[in-house]
């Protein structure tokens, strides 16, 4: 009778769970970043003087906002939790291990059917391995730090369907946003969202961290998708260790259910101020670019950087665009060494930094000025969030097109 | 500490408008103005709530220690800043009880220990400025003493008591075995 949410709660939980129920939860792992971390441990040191984190083996740091710190506040910051950590025998994935969701699945410490609390708003794109990710406030992790649980208010869960088959170079990021046209920033409030039907079975690990990775900007509790053998199988082979899903039963009850055809869907783009606000490629194609970011936790994974380079294949980045490379991690960066496509895209004019958020924290890669106008393959267009300019969120396949083109493409055009 | 009572009896603020209906939607940046951000002493906070809410900006020269706020739909909507949940606990203000919340602000109350309800029948209680609203967090009731109205409204929680009790989250913290 319950949910994929319901039944990741109660396995964490002594408490009565359904839909609005507030419970407390057991978490398997507590993480703070480089954003917040400071003000969890300056938090713990000063509620919880002299005291232990409930369990160190369980407690992490992942720095990834500003990596490595380029400037004395983040400097200080990211010190400051070493420091604490080296007291705790904490783990910290330094600056240079990349995006702390993506660090936390690959080192199998984020599995299917488990929990985690970041200070991160994005920590629930694990929900793409069927595990609940929460992004929260630096008190709430302290106490996580020290208790090793939370509370939460139960989410009602929503089902949707994804019906038909879409054709590259439409990718999974154009499923994402067609999940933001259709339901927008505020119909999926507070829901914990599960995807069927075709359309999602298919969906590989990456494609499915690209979907779940903007359920924040759906203004969902989190996106689930029902680990496939695929997921499983990576899943068991980052922790070592044979890793079961958590599926939901069959007369789960949802809030509502949703039908969505991806048949024929075409290459999608947001356009500033907000991630809903969603057009046709081919309505905004034409509008030139000064740069084109391709990274971030919703599309910085090997397989987005793949695309990026069949779509290029050999063509250079146009005269008066910058283009960015920024891996979601170290083992990314490493597989793109290793394959040849650092090198590709160097060859094409990128500049193909670290592993870690870069322009999407406003880290020190492609962040962009006043008037510049961006293609991004991030999550979020608010103004200020990438920098002063205008950012424009795509596909790799579309930014990688807008690149060799200098203005916005559709990849139709170029693929 | 001594035990935080669980029922709770002032005079009412409602957040009402100009035709004296609850404002709805009223965001974290008309609770407190994203320009005295960088206070962190909560103390200080008080002097701005509602500093941005047209109608209001003289509440914290009117509010008492012990007034409870009543208000509309989706209180506290926006960002998550705590100062628009520590400005009213600056002043002294003994509680909310509200049609609905944000829902990172009705988290940022819990983890302060500041007492918070839903009550979406509060309409009934025809409360008027300074009538003496009794809210009892474990049953849930809502009155208008003054009045002699009650309605029913969401009990506390398990959690919300032992946050509550503890006084605050990171308090909470504080009281579990090493
Ligand atoms: S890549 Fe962007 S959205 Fe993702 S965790 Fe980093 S800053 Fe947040």
């Amino acid at each position: 009778m319950a949910t994929i949410v319901e039944k990741i709660i109660a396995a964490h939980s002594a408490d009565d769970v359904y839909a609005g129920a507030t419970v407390w939860l057991e978490l398997d792992v507590r993480a703070a970043r480089d954003f917040g971390g400071a003000s969890v441990v300056k938090n713990f040191e000063k509620h919880y003087p002299g005291q232990k984190v409930a369990e160190a083996g369980k407690t992490f740091f992942t720095f990834d906002c500003v990596v490595p710190a380029n400037n004395i506040p983040y400097a200080n910051n990211q010190q400051l939790c070493r420091e604490f950590a080296a007291r705790q025998g904490v783990k910290v994935f330094d600056v240079d291990a990349g995006i702390g969701s993506h660090v936390l699945m690959e080192e199998g410490l984020a599995r299917p059917g488990q929990t985690v609390v970041n200070t991160d708003s994005h920590m629930n794109v694990v929900g793409a391995i069927g595990c609940l990710g929460q992004g929260m406030g630096d008190a709430d992790v302290a106490f996580a730090f020290r208790a090793g649980w939370t509370w939460l208010e139960v989410p009602p869960s929503v089902k949707v369907v994804l019906n038909g088959k879409f054709k590259w170079p439409t990718t999974a990021k154009d499923l994402a946003l067609a999940l933001l046209r259709e339901f927008g920033s505020s119909r999926l409030l507070g829901k914990a969202v599960e995807l069927y039907g075709p359309a999602a079975e298919r969906l590989s690990l990456e494609e499915r961290i690209t979907v779940a990775s903007m359920a924040t900007e759906m203004g969902a509790v989190g996106i689930f998708m029902p680990p496939s053998d695929e997921v499983l199988e990576w899943c068991g082979g980052a922790a070592g260790a044979e890793v079961e899903g958590v599926y939901a039963d069959e007369d789960a009850s949802y809030e509502a259910t949703y039908e969505l055809d991806v048949d024929g869907l075409e290459p999608l783009v947001a356009c500033p101020p907000s991630p809903a606000n969603v057009k046709s490629a081919s309505d905004v194609a034409g509008r030139e670019i000064g740069s084109a970011f391709f990274g971030s936790c919703t599309n910085g994974r090997l397989e987005d950087f793949r695309a990026t380079a069949r779509v290029m294949s050999g063509r250079p980045a146009a005269d008066g665009v910058v283009a960015y490379a920024v891996p979601a991690t170290r083992r990314v960066y490493g597989a793109m060494l290793a394959e040849g496509l650092a090198a590709e895209l160097f060859s094409a004019g990128f500049v193909v930094s670290n592993a870690g958020c870069g322009g999407c924290a406003q880290g020190q890669i492609g962040m962009t000025g006043k008037g510049e106008v961006q293609v991004s393959t991030s999550n979020r267009n608010f103004p200020g969030k990438q920098g002063a300019g205008e950012t424009y969120l795509c596909s790799p396949a579309t930014a990688a097109a807008s690149a060799i083109m200098g203005r916005i493409t559709d990849p139709r055009e170029v693929a | 500490m001594a035990a935080r009572p669980f029922v709770l009896e002032g005079p009412v603020w409602p957040i009402v408008g100009a035709l004296g209906t609850f404002l709805n939607d009223v965001d974290t940046d008309q609770i407190y103005h994203n320009a005295h951000l960088a206070v962190t002493d909560v103390d200080e906070m008080g002097q701005y709530a509602f500093g941005n809410l047209a109608g209001w900006e003289d509440f914290p020269k009117k509010a008492k220690p012990g007034d409870i706020l009543a208000v509309g739909a989706n209180f506290g909507a926006g960002s998550s800043r705590q100062h628009a949940v520590d400005c009213f606990r600056a002043l002294g203000v003994a509680g909310v009880v509200g049609l609905s919340f944000g829902a990172i602000y009705k988290r940022n109350a819990t983890n302060a220990g500041w007492p918070l309800m839903e009550c979406p029948r509060l309409a009934e209680l025809e409360l008027a400025p300074g009538d003496v609203l009794r809210m009892n967090l474990e049953t849930g009731k809502v009155a208008n003493v003054t009045k002699g109205k009650a309605v029913p409204a969401r009990p506390f929680s398990r959690v919300q008591k032992d946050i509550y009790s503890a006084g605050g989250l990171l308090a909470y913290g504080a009281k579990l075995a090493s």
